[in-house]
């Protein structure tokens, strides 16, 4: 169906990179002052050029390469991109030693270049961040590639990057699966899709023959659990992304649905409906034996395992109404963490273990929030008309989810989106899908 | 740039249906007070027939699965049917609205068919011939975003499988 292109990065210290900078960027606050950074074109020459236009079809990889960092760093919310038009310097000179008074002069704080060569269907690039304040390299790092990985090559030094300014592991080089939705509302169809965390490189995985809902990506391997109505039986079902090969999880006499992977990537952990009933049990991917973990005559849904596989949150109705509870993996010490006013959904734990996302709904209104594992400490990060099914980045920064907007008594008006906000409530964007979409789910970091 | 222009965009769409609704209240309450009792929907506008006189469906209260009075009077209707058309087999497919989580409403869905299909059970149709599938909220019969509509949404229907 799509294929991985088979990828393999060499990384190469060019420079030890000791020096400690003056600059650094906190990110556990909302942050409204963002790092000035200036994203000079990686330099290439004319030959490279010649074999860019004959590999890619693009004339300046190297331009291109830059403007993916630049997007990424602004999409952080933590860096403001520099006008190019300001630079001063041109960008070959700028790789090999940077004017630091030409820099600061336009108020750049840091600074990254670069150099890419295509020779022998081989992708070379090299790149180096600069502090300018105090006038020297922070970083220097070169990766050789197939020349059509060249997207994959910028989200890479993004992440560098934010992993040199921000001392955390950065979320760019990494895909969202999510439900690609078309047509009125009442006749919706519905497709898997997956795409680069910036919207590029849309893939669609299904055709739109059977209803398809809420894909969850393995976070150790290219796997995906998702629920189809294949055939009008809805079940869950398993997908090597790799090798379009899928088959249906377990042996249910009946709807399974809700799918997740543990962390380690060794179970699904899903409901099962029966009878009007609604409880939660787990798949092993190795030996297939199927464990049932709750056993409650009220709903019980939405699991998802702390990092440490240890716990698991779900969403259930046992007190009479949606409320989120914490249990031990085998089911046992159930404990309710919801406590505040309205209903509360969709509990997702942090791959950094500390918080669990959620969706809650109140007075006709419907939030993104975070609380402690506990239930303590409740913050609502996003207020709309309907909004649901946060997913976390890999390094536990930014929610991704999706809302949909009220429509009129004909049904138009309506649409279903990506948007993305950080853990401080700040820096809520849009996230750009070829069609209306809902359902996201973030990857692992693809390499690291 | 764009995020102004969406932006100015959803100002606009707020503004309109601000107009809309100002122009729409009267009417649209005295068409509600004829079509739901409480939050369940009482009116036809949806409603097909299995037969003459046996409706297809029942409508739920929000985030409930008790049959009320005309739904349990309806299914005595399909049950009634059922029992006279011994060679049919049927399917009893739940819904619910789309101010809930996608998860929980497909469990929900699952629950209300169940509660009708323990009706039908009751009444004398043997299990067998009845099996149930869940929606949740994702086939709606009125795409609007009003009580109304969604009142319509929330139910179960009786389908001839066969």
């Amino acid at each position: 169906m799509f294929r991985i292109i088979n990828l393999f990065f060499i990384i190469s210290f060019l420079l030890s990179t000791k020096a400690y900078s003056l600059i650094e960027i906190d990110i556990t606050r909302g942050n409204l002052d963002p790092l000035p950074i200036a994203v000079s074109p990686l330099f290439q020459n004319d030959n490279s050029k010649r074999n860019s236009i004959n590999e890619l079809k693009i004339e300046n990889v190297g331009s291109e390469i830059s403007l993916v960092v630049e997007n990424n760093l602004k999409i952080s919310g933590l860096f403001n991109p520099l006008n190019k038009e300001a630079f001063l310097q041109k960008p070959d000179i700028a790789h090999l030693k940077p004017r630091f008074e030409d820099w600061a002069l336009i108020k750049a704080q840091a600074l990254i270049t670069g150099k890419v060569t295509i020779e022998d269907k081989k992708l070379k690039v090299e790149f180096r961040l600069w502090d300018i304040l105090a006038g020297r390299e922070m970083m220097a790092l070169a990766f050789t590639t197939v020349p059509s990985n060249w997207r994959r090559v910028g989200h890479i030094i993004s992440d560098k990057v934010y992993e040199r300014l921000t001392g955390e592991k950065g979320y760019f080089d990494t895909r969202i699966i999510y439900v690609s939705e078309e047509g009125p509302k009442t006749a919706r169809v519905k497709k898997l899709a997956i795409m680069d965390q910036d919207g590029f490189n849309t893939k669609y995985l299904t055709l739109g023959n059977e209803l398809v809902l809420t894909p969850r990506f393995n976070p150790t391997s290219q796997m995906v659990t998702y629920l189809s109505y294949f055939k009008n039986l809805p079940r869950v079902y398993l997908l090597d992304i790799e090798t379009g090969t899928q088959e249906v999880v377990g042996d249910f006499p009946g709807m399974t649905f809700a799918p997740r992977f543990s962390p380690d990537g060794k179970k699904i952990i899903m409901s099962f409906a029966k009878d009007g009933n609604s409880d939660i049990y787990t798949m092993d991917l190795e030996n297939r034996i199927v464990e049932r973990i709750t056993n409650h005559p009220s709903i019980d849904t939405s699991p998802s395992y702390s990092p440490d596989n240890k716990f698991i949150t779900f969403n259930s109705d046992r007190s009479g109404f949606q409320q989120i509870y914490v249990m031990k993996a085998d089911g046992s010490n159930v404990k309710r963490i919801s406590f505040g006013k309205g209903l509360y959904g969709t509990p997702v734990w942090s791959p950094r273990g500390d918080l669990i996302a959620f969706t809650k709904l109140h007075k006709g209104k419907f939030y993104i929030g975070v609380m402690r594992t506990d239930g303590s400490g409740e913050r609502l990060l996003t207020e709309n008309y309907y909004q649901e099914a946060p997913s976390w980045s890999p390094n536990g920064r930014v929610l991704i989810f999706y809302r949909e907007t009220k429509s009129n008594d004909k049904g138009e008006g309506f649409s279903a989106k990506l948007w993305s906000i950080d853990l401080t409530g700040y820096n809520e964007r849009q996230v750009q899908t070829e069609t209306d979409a809902s359902d996201p789910s973030w990857s692992s970091l693809l390499s690291n | 740039m764009n995020f102004s222009k969406s932006f100015r965009n959803t100002f606009l769409v707020i503004l309109l249906s601000l107009i809309v609704s100002a122009c729409a209240t009267k009417k649209t309450t005295t068409k509600i007070e004829g079509q739901m009792q409480g939050d369940v929907y009482t009116g036809t506008d949806t409603v097909k027939y299995l037969a003459d006189g046996v409706p297809d469906r029942v409508f739920f209260a929000t985030n409930e699965s008790i049959l009320t009075t005309k739904s349990r009077d309806t299914l005595r209707k399909q049950a009634t049917w059922l029992r006279e058309n011994s060679s049919i087999n049927v399917v009893v497919e739940g819904h619910a609205d789309e101010r809930g989580t996608r998860e929980y409403n497909l469990a929900l869905g699952e629950r209300r068919a169940n509660a009708a299909k323990d009706y039908l059970i009751t009444y004398g149709i043997s299990a067998d011939r009845i099996s149930v599938i869940s929606y949740g909220k994702e086939r709606p019969v009125d795409s609007g975003s009003n009580p109304l509509s969604w009142s319509k949404n929330r139910r179960s229907v009786t389908v001839k499988a066969n």
